[in-house]
């Protein structure tokens, strides 16, 4: 019994990891001008190709489908982690108001920045997001402790959330400088605008943050039965509660600092991930809820660009199509659980 | 206190700084099983959770082995003692097995993989505790019983020296109470096994236990073992006890008596009346019975029920006045039950009390006893 379900895992693992590399693919290959696969083959094989191509696959195309795969599957691992924290199946970044949290300061740092007309790098915008995540994590935790209930304390970071976006909009609104139209955009959620220059930080960060996660990946297995379990199994609950905070909120920051808020990715896709590999066993879901999150990123993004291309749809609006029915189901669902 | 395997030493415990039990001295040898009894709300938990390392206790020390806990880190302490709580686990797709595997935390490696000889200890753990049957089941969709055995299952296999229970037996039907006690005594011979647990079955505290911890009010109210402990009136004492009885010598409990008038006569003995007894007590009737010899089996519950008891000594001839007497009660009593459908030797008074409620006219129930 144990080996079939280690087999499906591996199965399913590696169906997200080659699912992942064919929509990577994909979303070089289309959009508002589709590119043939030889010519994207060759640009792999070759490192070059003729002309405008070049430039769409190279500048455009390919940062943004790498740093949609990176930040997918921070976004899903980062909610992993925060249904995993608070025992709370609809548990996200969006949800609990982090992203907002983290919009909310970037905004502020990217309107002083654009007023004085200083470039804003790659590592400010993560740092001024990860501030903002930690202090609305602040303040949903401690609504969860005086909140028992899942729903009250989800409703509690609802509520942060829509305070932060509202004085974000405040924000952008009375923003002066004409760039303030990409500020705009950014406050909605787009991967649109990345370029070589920011994979490199988003990727080391990511990539840190996700080795990190998975080696504590053995205590946050005990964690899942409980605080009293996981402390009487030797477990350090502080040391590992500070830990899944500081992981969950980098992770989310970097999404918000590079893409802006995406919401019911960190939701969905573990609760989908969790029924493929039909285990909640942090050593596989770690890497499964990554996968997974940039496929189904990925997948999001190519909507997004080529539905009505060449007008581009927020990455929220879809991400929200697929992934709110799926909150509904894990809803109904507790319920038919009897919890 | 070298010979003592786990002791404590003016251990203060309770939450938020406000002691619940004061001064408390465990002393505790290898392979014995302590047992805490006391009210709900006495603290038995929070005792447990403090020896466990769960709680922080206010002041004293938790002694083991000439270490003190509060001294060891988490994952020593995993590998000495395991517990089992009453807090209900929350799990997602796992299975019991899982559930139960989860027990080799402290032996696994980095990322929490089983070894083979981890699998073995799982499947014979879960053999002892009877639940191979359900390894493959969902935790969330078998019965209280079985995830209460599934829990135990989880705290055996931690392999430790200590096991600490709150309240295992709750949720278990007797068949599994009985198993689950003999395979705790069967540890404890096999592997030196120490066991600290709380009970609310009184009867089987009395049974397993090498010592029992009283708990009430701000310090150990006793602590001793069964049989200094089980004395008479003590749990009415301990438990406050204000409707109904405990038997502390039969491990047996007793509704309130009923009131009024005792109108009804039981004629017993040998352990025939007592179904009588709980009969009239449910119809509400108030009763008089006898004659029984004082160490009866009737005894205990007559006590318990009966307005009034008519008892003569063991081994000795049934004194002539004690006759009188309950032939006086009889003859308040419009009823009489007869739960002796023979007389045997010893039981002439009793035969001449039946035959005196015919002479008097009385209303004659026989009941097989």
């Amino acid at each position: 019994m144990r080996d079939k379900r280690t087999v499906r895992c591996i199965m399913a693992l590696c169906l997200l990891a080659a699912g992942g590399i064919f929509c990577l693919l994909c979303n070089i290959r289309y959009g508002s001008i589709a590119i043939p696969f030889r010519e994207v083959i060759k640009l792999f094989v070759q490192g070059e190709v003729d002309g405008t191509d070049q430039r769409i696959l190279m500048e455009i195309r390919f940062p943004r489908a790498v740093s949609v795969w990176i930040l997918g599957g921070a976004l899903a691992l980062s909610g992993y982690l925060l249904q995993t924290f608070f025992h709370n199946p609809i548990a996200g970044p969006f949800v609990l108001g982090i992203a907002s949290g983290s919009k909310l300061v970037v905004a502020l740092v990217m309107v002083l920045f654009l007023r004085n007309s200083v470039r804003i790098s790659s590592g400010v915008l993560i740092s001024a997001a990860f501030v903002g995540a930690l202090l609305s994590m602040g303040l949903v935790l401690l609504m969860a402790g005086r909140v028992n209930s899942m729903s009250m304390l989800v409703v509690s970071g609802v509520m942060i959330g829509y305070i932060c976006s509202a004085v974000t909009d405040f924000v952008v609104t009375f923003a002066e400088d004409a760039d303030i139209v990409n500020l705009h955009n950014w406050s909605k959620g787009s991967f649109s605008g990345i370029s070589w220059s920011n994979v490199p930080v988003m990727a080391v960060v990511v990539s840190m943050a996700v080795m990190a996660v998975f080696v504590l990946s053995k205590p946050i297995g005990a964690y899942q039965l409980g605080e009293t379990y996981a402390k009487s199994m030797g477990v350090n609950i502080r040391a590992l509660r500070i830990w899944l905070i500081l992981l969950s909120s980098i992770l989310s920051a970097c999404v918000v600092a590079y893409a802006g808020p995406i919401s019911f990715v960190g939701i969905a896709v573990p609760h989908l991930v969790k029924h493929l590999m039909g285990t909640n066993r942090p050593v596989w879901m770690i890497p499964a809820s990554f996968l997974g999150g940039s496929m189904f990123c990925l997948i999001c993004d190519f909507i997004a660009r080529t539905m009505f291309a060449p007008t581009e749809l927020s990455i929220s609006t879809v991400t929200a199509v697929f992934g709110a029915p799926v909150v509904l189901l894990i809803m109904t669902g507790s319920r038919k659980e009897g919890n | 206190m070298k010979d003592y395997y786990i002791h404590t030493e003016k251990l203060c415990v309770g939450y938020n700084g406000t002691s619940l039990i004061k001064d408390m001295e465990i002393v505790l040898k290898k392979g014995e099983i302590l047992t805490l009894i006391g009210p709900n709300g006495a603290g038995k938990s929070t005792v447990l959770k403090s020896i466990a390392g769960q709680l922080e206790p206010l002041s004293g020390v938790v002694w083991m082995e000439n270490e003190a806990l509060s001294q060891m880190t988490g994952g020593e302490r995993a590998k000495k003692m395991s517990a089992l709580f009453t807090e209900k686990i929350k799990t997602e797709m796992m299975t019991c097995r899982d559930v139960t595997a989860t027990g080799r935390y402290p032996y696994t490696g980095r990322f929490g993989i089983l070894s083979q000889e981890d699998e073995r200890i799982v499947e014979e753990v879960m053999d002892l505790v009877h639940v191979a049957d359900i390894g493959e089941q969902d935790f969330r969709r078998v019965s209280d019983g079985q995830r209460q055995r599934v829990m135990l299952a989880r705290a055996i296999c931690q392999e430790q020296e200590i096991l600490i229970l709150d309240e295992p037996t709750s949720y278990l039907d007797v068949r599994y109470k009985l198993e689950f006690l003999s395979t705790l005594q069967e540890m404890r011979e096999k592997k030196g096994l120490t066991v600290i647990l709380s009970l609310h079955e009184l009867e089987l505290a009395a049974r397993i236990s090498d010592q029992i911890l009283c708990l009430k009010g701000e310090y150990v109210n006793r602590y001793g073992t069964p049989e200094e402990i089980f004395r008479s009136g003590y749990m009415r004492e301990l438990f406050d006890i204000g409707t109904g009885s405990f038997d502390e010598e039969n491990g047996s409990m007793e509704l309130e008596p009923p009131m009024g008038i005792a109108d009804v006569f039981v004629i017993a003995g040998g352990g025939s009346g007592r179904s009588a007894y709980r009969r009239l007590q449910r119809e509400g009737k108030a009763f008089r019975t006898g004659i029984l010899y004082e160490n009866d089996l009737d005894v205990p519950v007559a006590r318990a029920l009966a307005s009034e008891v008519f008892v003569t000594k063991a081994f000795e001839p049934v004194q002539r006045h004690t006759v009188e007497r309950a032939k006086e009660g009889l003859n308040q009593c419009r009823r009489v039950i007869c739960c002796r459908e023979s007389f045997r030797s010893f039981e002439a008074a009793n035969r001449e009390l039946l035959a005196y409620a015919g002479q008097t006219g009385k209303e004659v129930e026989m009941v097989r006893g």
